[in-house]
Order: structure tokens, then sequence, then C-alpha cells
């Protein structure tokens, strides 16, 4: 097999991640954007492996120690986007600006986030 | 590196891998662009399943079975529910992309550019056999050199997971933010109730 045909999957993955991360606005989309970055990465560990023949299996190794951070991190993103979401009543990552300047870059400060209105669902939890 | 197989000879499994790499190159080309969020959520879960298809052809299969375990099992229903959660618009909208997208596609394809170029250019005239080096893909061979040469960052792991579900839990748990919100709901108005009542102790004295 070319080399070339497995690197440039991962590239064109990467760069498909990074697109992803920069035009999504729910913060849950980024999220599958970095998994596609993350994806990326574990792609050349692979090919590397079966290329330079590596004794300790430490491309695959590696790939499975990726796999597990990247799953511990989704879950941890997603229980930060879930705060998010119960703070200000929304997961859009363009609404959450409190430490930008006004003004600085464009960016103009929103009006101050309402929070959610209690769900009935929240109303028999909290009962 | 390189096997002694006569270079420009294309295999059956260098076909194959061809195709399902564009079969993931559009499952993930759509997961970034479709305007459905929960449609991205399902192209993701193709293009994490090509991925597999990949690793198998590469010859790394217990990487393989790990990622359909992980990613397509886990990983996709940990975001379906993320999606649940915050009651993300579950049909097309056009709210889901930023107002950046022109300079997020000249970011991405300046991405894409430098790396295939580097790499194509790197990798020009490498050719590799993944099936002549099979034995390094299985369970027994991925396991033997995990619990061999890798057994501390294996164990290093464990704890990082071990952080990462506690600080998830103390992330996400309901009670300890809403605590003082009950109170001030449920029990001061009750207590007020109370002491309007009863006479107060001032009252008493």
């Amino acid at each position: 097999m070319h080399a070339v045909s497995p690197l440039t999957l991962a590239a064109l993955l990467f760069a498909v991640g990074v697109y992803g991360m920069l035009v999504r606005r729910n913060a849950v989309a980024v999220l599958m954007a970095v998994e596609l970055l993350l994806n990326a990465v574990n792609l050349n560990l692979v090919t590397f492996s079966a290329l330079l023949r590596d004794r300790l299996g430490m491309g695959q190794v590696f790939t499975i120690f990726l796999i597990t951070v990247a799953a511990a991190e989704t879950g941890l993103g997603l229980a930060i986007v879930l705060m998010l979401y119960r703070n200000r009543g929304t997961a859009a990552i363009d609404d959450a600006r409190e430490l930008g300047e006004d003004g600085a870059l464009g960016l103009k400060r929103l009006p101050s986030p309402t929070p959610p209105a209690a769900s009935e669902n929240d109303k028999a939890v909290a009962k | 590196m390189t096997t002694t197989r006569a270079l420009g000879s294309t295999t059956g499994v260098e076909i194959t891998f061809i195709l399902v790499g564009l079969l993931t190159f559009g499952a993930a080309v759509l997961t970034v662009t479709v305007r459905n969020l929960v449609h991205a959520a399902l192209w993701l879960v193709v293009a994490l399943g090509g991925l597999a298809g990949c690793y198998l052809l590469l010859a790394a299969e217990f990487v393989a079975w790990v990622q359909v375990l992980i990613y397509v099992g886990a990983v996709a229903v940990l975001l379906l529910f993320g999606l649940m959660l915050t009651r993300a618009p579950i049909g097309r909208t056009t709210e889901l992309d930023s107002n950046n997208r022109w300079a997020a596609l000249v970011v991405g394809l300046a991405t894409a550019g430098v790396l295939v170029t580097v790499i194509a250019d790197a990798v020009r005239s490498t050719w590799f056999d993944p099936r002549a080096v099979v034995a390094d893909g299985t369970a027994k061979a991925v396991g033997s050199s995990l619990f061999q040469y890798w057994v501390l960052p294996f164990e290093v792991l464990s704890v990082l997971l071990l952080a990462a579900l506690v600080g998830a839990i103390v992330l996400s748990r309901r009670d300890v933010s809403d605590q003082d919100q009950y109170q001030d709901q449920y029990q001061a108005p009750a207590a007020q109730a109370l002491t309007e009542q009863s006479p107060t102790p001032e009252a008493e004295v």
C-alpha cells in the first residue's frame, strides 16, 4: 500500500475537523469536530505503526490511550456544556463572551443572559 | 521501511482503503456542514465506523474493535445525550453555523493544503505492506506490549479516567448549586409562615 493514501486521509480529516471547530456555533457540534481531529491523529499513529514496524507496539498502544483520553474529554466537555446550558439557557459558544472586552475584535457585549425558566420536570425534581 | 513490492503496483487492499477513505472523508465533511444537528451526530458515527474499517485494512484489528466499542458505541451515544440535554434544535436550522464561515473555510483549506502537500512530498516513494505486520495488531500482541512496556502510562491513564469521572459527576449534579435556591424557595417561606403564626420570642419578652 502506498503510504500517501492513509496519511492524506488523516490530513484531510484533520482539516475538516479544524473547519468544523471554527464554523459551528453549538458547543456539542464543536465537540464532534474535536473528535474528528483526534481520530485523524489516531489514523496517523496506526499508519506509522505499520510503516515503521515498531517493536514496542507504540503506535497502536498510543492509539488506545488516545481513544481513552478522547472519551474522558468528551464526558467532561459535555458536562461543561451542560453547566453552560443550565446557567445561561443556551449552548451556543458565540454567546459566551464574558471574557471579551467591549469593542475588541468587533465583539459586542450581548445583553445579560437570562437563566432558563424552570421546566415542569425541574420543579418536580425540586419537590 | 519500504517493502520490496514493485513500485506503483496497486493492491486490492489499497483500492478498498481508498474507497473506505472516501466514505470516511465524505461523512466527515457532512458532519461539519449538514444543517441538522442530529444528522451531524449520525454522520459522525459513519465517519468513525469508516475509520474502524481503515484500521482493519491497516492490520490493526484490536484498535479497530476498540474504536467500534468506544467511539461508535459510547461516544456517539454520549453526544446524542448531550444534544438531548441541551435541548438542541432537532430539525433543520440555520443557526448552526457562526458568522465566520469564510474565515473557517480559508483556515481549513490552508490546513489541508499545507498538510497534504508536505505529507505527499515526504512519503512520495514509500510503500508498505500492512499484512506483513499483521501479528502486531492482534489483541494478544497489543496486550502483551501494553502490559510489558507501557504499564505505567496505562495505570496513569486509569487515574485520569477516575478523575474525569469524578469531575463529570461533580459538574453535572444538580443538588449542590440548587440547595440554596431550594431553601430560599421552599423552606424560607415556610419558616416565615411559622414565625408569623406563632408569637415571636421578642413579643413574649
